[in-house]
């Protein structure tokens, strides 16, 4: 299961909404070994496209060198469907990997629902988990 | 002296669990030889069955991307720094 608190959720669905119709992506960085998302970091969509993502490659190493230095790891990594069910492509598949994050997929393809799933991709197995909305982590 | 690899989470596996493992060589392409060699299997989650840098993963020397810096082929000396990321990217 993903716990995470609302605000952090909204952050992300906004992003979404706010890049559509291209995909946004980012992280949530969290303590090691926690499993809570705490630090909300938006990503720039390097491929900016309606049906790709990659982070910049040295906004990559920038924020894995900030990680290391604060004993954090990526326990979420979330990116938007524009057009799409919020469910890991192929693509998505293929690339995953992070054994330990949360995939959260956010669909923008109406303008009035918020799709918000989240997923362990292992060894290209996709598990969908129930996401519990919290207002504070306790 | 040698040369310092941060490994990424999902290949720690190859390591012992280790974040950091030191190799020794003159390119890149030797650099990964010699750790497949301490760490067997590393070298087929990074190179392609054509014998390129796979794609889903990014490395960096100094923090550069070896990408841009003649990939398999960028020379490496002793001291340098190489960083091992997987890409994060989807569809």
């Amino acid at each position: 299961m993903l716990t995470i608190d609302r605000a952090t959720r909204d952050a992300i669905l906004a992003h979404a909404r706010n890049d559509h119709p291209d995909e946004a992506c980012g992280v949530v960085a969290g303590p090691e070994d926690s499993d809570r998302p705490a630090r909300f970091i938006p990503m720039l969509n390097a491929a900016r496209s309606p049906t790709f993502y990659e982070f910049d490659s040295a906004d990559l190493l920038q924020l894995y060198k900030e990680m290391a230095a604060n004993d954090e790891e990526p326990v979420v990594i979330y990116h938007s469907h524009t057009a799409t069910e919020a469910y890991p492509s192929r693509t998505d598949i293929a690339y995953a990997s992070e054994p330990n994050a949360h995939y959260v997929l956010v669909s923008t393809r109406t303008d009035d629902t918020d799709e918000f799933r989240s997923f362990r991709i292992v060894d290209g197995v996709v598990t969908e988990e129930p996401v519990e909305v919290v207002e504070s982590y306790a | 002296m040698a040369i310092e690899v941060k490994i990424p989470t999902i290949l720690r596996s190859y390591t012992g669990g280790a974040k950091a493992v030191d190799g020794t060589g003159d390119t890149l392409s030797a650099l990964i030889d010699n750790l497949d060699g301490s760490h067997p299997g590393i070298k087929g989650r990074l190179i392609t069955d054509d014998g390129g840098l796979h794609r889903f993963v990014n490395v960096y020397v100094n923090d550069e991307d070896v990408r841009f810096t003649g990939s398999l082929d960028t020379a490496l000396k002793d001291g340098d720094a190489v960083t091992i990321l997987p890409a994060v990217a989807g569809g």
